[in-house]
């Protein structure tokens, strides 16, 4: 499988894949599948896609370590900035289609709405992370650095599904889908990360009781 | 600001209606031929007659007043209940409605007993949602207090109580409890009294759609839609306001009253504004949804950011 995932078609397959949202909303848009309220169902619409790339980039690691498909390690990043690109645009539509740029009114609801506090605050997080997004930005940061930095994610995913569970009126379903899904993702790395921890400290013993063990040799 | 006022509509508005109402007439005068013409599945249209109140602007186009429906009990999201309707609740009559509390004339009465000693007006309403959208609806119905009226509400009668179907078969929103059914509305006595409100049956001069609130329902154009309950089957009349089911499921949010007021902000969102469907710009929202001269002296001394 890891070699299929390889092949040179794979990464275009999937980047156009990631395009089918979109092409599904223009098509809705143009035949009058948005139902009456077109403003809203885009804002929405993009909104859930936004989430769900955000999902889908998460996954990826956890795909790799249980899988063994190293191959998908390469789509991380690609997968990644769609998750902004969505974010951005769903910002876009609340910003340009919901309020027609009102300024004042989004500035407001910016401060008043605890929700959409929650929103614009995961959207400005997660432009350093696109911005870093290029080998040379990685090179430039540092692995260890861009890593403590990449790892804003962490704090942006739980805000954006905090954001759409706020604003939903009274049923949660797919908001605790969300959670549901993102507490998976987060707690996988915790306990990959305790049992890493766990491994090496296991192995440090091993490490500092093989000299004692062998002194008897020296 | 490109925000219109809601009070004077375009010229190009006002044409609109005019063609929609040659075609109301039409449904009127030919109901007979019309149907022979269509064959029996055409929606039967009812006799109206113009009843005050109604606005000049241009009504919201049928199909989005069909298709964008909050009705939880046949699904959550807006285009649930037309999409469910016809499997569950396709042929909501016979129907039966309860009078009871308060009242010198207590009973079980058929649809047809109910709504035939009345003449049905046609009237033109706003109906602005507590989600900050709006629509204009040409409803038929018959003005709530004529009906109320009949069952002769004795001097303890303060309130009345509405409540929806309850029959998870058929409204199968009610299999889980997204809120705790049956819906339950209520208006003060007299808000229910007052002739802008309505008891509707039809729209666009046709039986009321399940997806509306077949095949009775109440329509309070000031208020906020969700006082506006579907599909009634009990009227109570009774001494103490009733905990309706928007207040029991988040009591910060939604109260008693939800007069639309731009003023009073829902903790989520502002109420300053709306968007008209249809209408790509925000619009205004007018204290009590433009109906404050009819209505606001009903609250004279309240303080209505307390009483939301």
């Amino acid at each position: 499988m890891d070699k299929v995932l390889r092949q040179s078609w794979v990464k275009p397959v999937l980047f156009a894949a990631c395009l089918i949202p979109l092409g599904l909303l223009a098509v809705r848009a143009a035949t009058g599948g948005l139902g009456a309220n077109p403003i809203e169902a885009t804002n929405r619409f993009l909104g859930d896609w936004a989430l769900r790339f955000l999902l889908i980039a998460l996954a990826v690691t956890p795909l790799r370590a249980l899988s063994g498909w190293n191959a998908v390690a390469r789509w991380r990043r690609m997968l990644g900035l769609f998750a902004f690109a969505y974010v951005v645009l769903h910002f876009s539509s609340y910003v340009g289609l919901d309020q027609f740029f009102d300024w004042n009114a989004i500035g407001r609801e910016i401060v008043k709405r605890r929700y959409i506090t929650l929103g614009m605050l995961a959207v400005l997080l997660l432009i350093p992370l696109a911005v870093t997004s290029t080998d040379s930005m990685v090179r430039r940061l540092g692995g260890r650095r861009w890593r403590a930095l990449h790892r804003l994610v962490y704090l942006i995913a739980p805000l954006g599904v905090t954001h759409h569970w706020m604003m939903v009126k009274k049923d949660i379903t797919e908001p605790a889908i969300h959670a549901f899904i993102l507490s998976m993702l987060l707690g996988w790395r915790v306990v990959a990360r305790l049992r890493h921890n766990g491994a090496t400290s296991n192995r440090k013993a091993a490490a500092c009781s093989a000299p004692q063990s062998s002194s008897p040799l020296s | 600001m490109l925000i219109r006022s809601g009070a004077f509509p375009r010229e190009s508005e006002v044409t609109d209606k005019a063609l929609w109402l040659d075609r109301r007439r039409f449904l009127a005068l030919g109901a007979a031929g019309a149907l022979a013409l269509s064959g029996a599945g055409a929606e039967a249209a009812l006799p109206t007659v113009k009843g005050p109140f109604s606005t000049d602007e241009p009504p919201t186009p049928q199909k989005d007043v069909t298709t964008y429906n909050n009705f939880y009990e046949l699904g959550v999201e807006k285009s649930d209940p037309a999409q469910l309707a016809p499997s569950y609740f396709g042929k909501p009559k016979p129907w039966s409605v309860t009078i009871a509390g308060e009242c010198a004339k207590p009973g079980t009465l058929g649809y047809e007993d109910l709504i035939r000693p009345h003449k049905l007006e046609e009237r033109i309403y706003r109906l602005r949602c507590v989600e900050a959208w709006s629509m204009v609806i040409p409803w038929v119905g018959i003005p709530l207090a004529e009906v109320l009226k009949r069952f002769e509400p004795n001097s303890r009668a303060k309130y009345v109580e509405f409540t929806t179907l309850q029959d998870p078969e058929r409204l199968p929103g009610q299999r889980r409890a997204v809120i705790d059914w049956p819906y339950v509305e209520g208006l003060r006595m007299d808000e229910a009294m007052h002739p802008l409100t309505l008891l509707a049956v039809g729209l666009y001069g046709e039986e009321l759609l399940p997806q509306n609130g077949a095949p009775i329902r109440l329509v309070v154009p000031w208020k906020y839609g969700f006082k506006s309950i579907k599909s009634i089957v009990r009227i109570r009349f009774a001494e103490t306001p009733s905990k309706t089911a928007w207040m029991k499921a988040a009591p910060r949010e939604y109260g008693f009253y939800a007069n639309v007021n731009p003023a009073v902000d829902h903790p989520r969102w502002s109420q300053a504004s709306e968007r008209r469907i249809g209408e790509f710009l925000r619009r205004k929202t007018l204290p009590f949804n433009g109906y404050a001269d009819q209505v606001a002296s009903l609250y004279s001394g309240m303080d209505l950011a307390v009483n939301y």
